[in-house]
């Protein structure tokens, strides 16, 4: 939220005029017949996507040469909203001349740039991205049905975020090396979900195979389960270095001795630990309400040194500073 | 080009005889009417004035209040979330129930409430797009139920729901009934004896009324704490410095709305038919909901093949303006809850738009439309797949 969002309504302001001209006067709609493929010596493609059920639906005519696999002539028809026309015009021009190979790497990202009047300034609103993932889909059909294969043959990878045409990999990578832990995050860092938004959570725009919620809190779960075995190989508190032990001191403090003191209103600092000989000493400081406690300096750092020689090693010494 | 504007659900010209009788209250009379000096008092009578149009205009008694807000949506959070604070917070009931089409400000504002543990149940329209009492009756209960909030009239569809029975049946359990009457005023007979509501809202700017003022109707004895705290404004009950100029605009939007009632229900519903059997003849169209069931100046209508936000778009190229009645516009697809009720084909879900006339509303800008609508219609069947199969 800020100023520039104070105003709403702003739907068809926030479209490119190239998405106006081509929505008002599209320049590749219509159909291509077989007497025209033939009269090209080409071979008849028609390949359909999306359902209006849905709210986009499409119908992409290729006339192909058989011989390079050139696409001679690209028409459509759509049902769907002025982006969705706009998107569809875009994708049947940027076909024309390709191989189908060439073709099959044409991505909305690329149809969304070819509508931006100049290059830093989105040619449709977030919300608005989707329409043009239609028109990425059906090449790939077209692709499928002229190549005789299944469709998934053609997809190298699993894809989350249709939009941004962001990867479950990329995803998964993208929170572990960041140590993500919000799927705002996630957005910030990969785009994913910043555009309508189905990916995010069930509910959504549309239905999805992958949402980032699950994503990240399987990922999540992944790495804590991979934490705690870390933890447990090193958990050999005689080998570990200072830094580890201390590391392990202050988990133990945590787990089990901090939340015994703090119902009495007492809580404790580890301010300093020495390594003498075979012994660790682990130097604390009281604070709150144990502070002046009379058995702060038997039962309860005998309490404190016991849980820790138990819990971690019989070297520990605790020592009240 | 001229426009034309058929989206009076949205809002609405204002009347220039209302314009008029705000004028001198921004430069002449621009006194705080709480004030002791002259400035203040010399506002009081045309406050009177005003208040006088709208009890009158609703029907309310004396000893009921019509409180002055800023909008319908103030009225409703003032509403929903006081009978929450008086009944649900108190112990003394637990539950709310609405309808699945209200008006985003109700249905929020409830989902606000079920995130504070509130139970809240949300009714689905019948097969003509309305919620009937038969249906209420299945969701409330004498000791559980704290309010039903359920609209007068459709915005969408434009359908009437039969709010006096509604208001019946929770009397007779002991419920408090809330209608947001937004759509109503101006459009149908409002009158809050015949109806026995508790609660009713209307905003100013739906019927010729000026932006940033509405109305909130409590019926005496009933108990609602304030929504804003402040100064002793309307009584204690809605703090803030009168909007005196709004309030007065409003008083006399009222009046108009009332005396053009007849005009309403005989000249608009006539336009309104005329445009609707123009738009009937185009081939696959289907008009939503029955029309002797709907408000005079309301057309729901999907074209097979034709996405809705591209309709409108074609007709606001062409100077019309309308709006959609399907969500295509928003983030969220889900498909309209009256669509799904009433059974409308899925393939129907995405081309829905609305068509909403005024009193300022002429014949010739009808029949203008109807010519704007058949050619939309035809460029953007020629560009759908739906037309070659």
């Amino acid at each position: 939220m800020a100023k520039t969002d104070l105003i709403g309504g702003s739907l068809w302001e926030q479209y490119s005029q190239k998405v106006n001209d081509r929505m008002t006067n599209p320049r590749h709609m219509g159909e291509i017949t077989h007497e025209e493929a033939q009269k090209m010596g080409a071979r008849l493609i028609v390949a359909d996507y999306g359902a209006e059920v849905c709210g986009d639906a499409i119908r992409l005519y290729w006339a192909v040469d058989e011989k390079n696999e050139k696409i001679l002539s690209a028409k459509y028809k759509t049902f769907g909203c002025g982006t969705a026309i706009a998107s569809s015009d875009v994708m049947a021009e940027m076909c024309i001349g390709k191989t189908v190979d060439e073709a099959l790497k044409i991505t909305n990202l690329d149809v969304e740039m070819a509508l931006r009047d100049d290059k830093d300034t989105e040619a449709i609103p977030p919300q608005k991205m989707h329409c043009s993932v239609m028109a990425y889909d059906v090449i790939k059909k077209a692709a499928s049905i002229f190549k005789n294969v299944d469709m998934t043959v053609l997809e190298d990878e699993e894809i989350v975020c249709e939009c941004a045409r962001v990867s479950l990999r990329t995803i998964k990578d993208v929170i572990r090396i960041n140590d993500l832990k919000t799927v705002e995050e996630i957005t910030q860092y990969t785009k994913a979900g910043a555009f309508c938004k189905s990916c995010i959570r069930p509910g959504g725009h549309e239905k999805r195979r992958h949402y980032l919620v699950d994503i990240l809190k399987e990922a999540r779960a992944e790495m804590e389960n991979e934490k705690k075995t870390m933890f447990m190989e090193t958990r050999d508190f005689k080998s570990s270095n200072l830094i580890q032990k201390h590391k392990l001191v202050e988990e133990m403090l945590n787990d089990r001795v901090r939340s015994n003191l703090l119902v009495e209103g007492g809580n404790l600092e580890v301010v300093d630990m020495k390594e003498s000989g075979d012994i660790t000493e682990v130097y604390v400081h009281y604070l709150g309400s144990c502070q002046g406690c009379p058995s702060s300096l038997t039962g309860t750092q005998k309490y404190i040194e016991d849980t820790l020689r138990q819990e971690l090693d019989e070297s520990i010494a605790v020592v009240v500073v | 080009m001229d426009r034309i504007y058929l989206d009076n659900n949205a809002t609405t010209i204002v009347d220039p005889l209302v314009k008029d009788a705000m004028d001198p209250f921004f430069t002449k009379m621009y006194g705080n009417p709480n004030s002791l000096h002259s400035f203040g008092t010399e506002v009081h009578p045309f406050m009177r004035l005003a208040f006088d149009r709208l009890y009158s205009g609703t029907h309310a008694r004396d000893e009921d209040d019509i409180i002055m807000t800023s909008c319908a949506t103030e009225g409703n959070n003032t509403v929903v979330k006081g009978v929450f604070y008086e009944l649900i917070r108190t112990g003394k009931k637990q539950e709310i129930v609405t309808t699945q089409v209200e008006h985003p400000c109700v249905i929020n504002s409830c989902r606000f409430l079920e995130s504070l543990g509130v139970t809240v149940h949300y009714l689905p329209v019948n097969g003509d797009g309305i919620v009937d009492a038969d249906i209420l009756r299945e969701y409330i209960h004498p000791d559980k139920t704290a309010l039903v909030s359920i609209m007068w009239a459709n915005n969408e569809t434009g359908l009437i729901f039969p709010v006096k029975d509604i208001a019946g049946l929770c009397r007779e359990n002991g419920i408090l009934f809330h209608t947001d009457a937004v759509q109503a005023i101006g459009k149908v007979k409002v009158d809050v004896q015949e109806v026995p509501v508790d609660f009713l809202t209307f905003s100013a700017h739906k019927f010729h009324g000026p932006k940033g003022v509405g109305g909130l109707f409590i019926r005496k004895g009933v108990s609602l704490p304030p929504f804003f705290h402040g100064g002793e404004q309307m009584g204690g009950k809605r703090a803030g410095t009168i909007n005196t100029s709004g309030l007065i605009g409003m008083g006399l939007a009222m009046e108009l709305a009332v005396q053009n009632l007849d005009y309403e229900q005989k000249e608009v519903r006539r336009l309104r038919d005329r445009l609707e059997d123009g738009i009937a003849v185009i081939k696959d169209t289907h008009i939503i909901g029955i029309r002797d069931m709907r408000t005079p100046n309301t057309i729901l209508v999907s074209v097979k093949g034709v996405e809705g936000e591209a309709l409108i778009w074609d007709l606001n190229r062409n100077g019309v303006a309308a709006s959609t009645g399907s969500a295509c516009a928003s983030e969220s697809l889900e498909p309209n809850p009256t669509f799904v009720a009433m059974n409308i084909d899925d393939e129907l879900a995405h081309t829905g738009i609305r068509l909403s006339l005024s009193r300022f509303s002429t014949e010739e800008e009808i029949d203008q439309t109807i010519d704007i609508f058949k050619k939309s219609v035809e460029r953007l069947r020629s560009i759908s797949m739906s037309s070659t199969e």
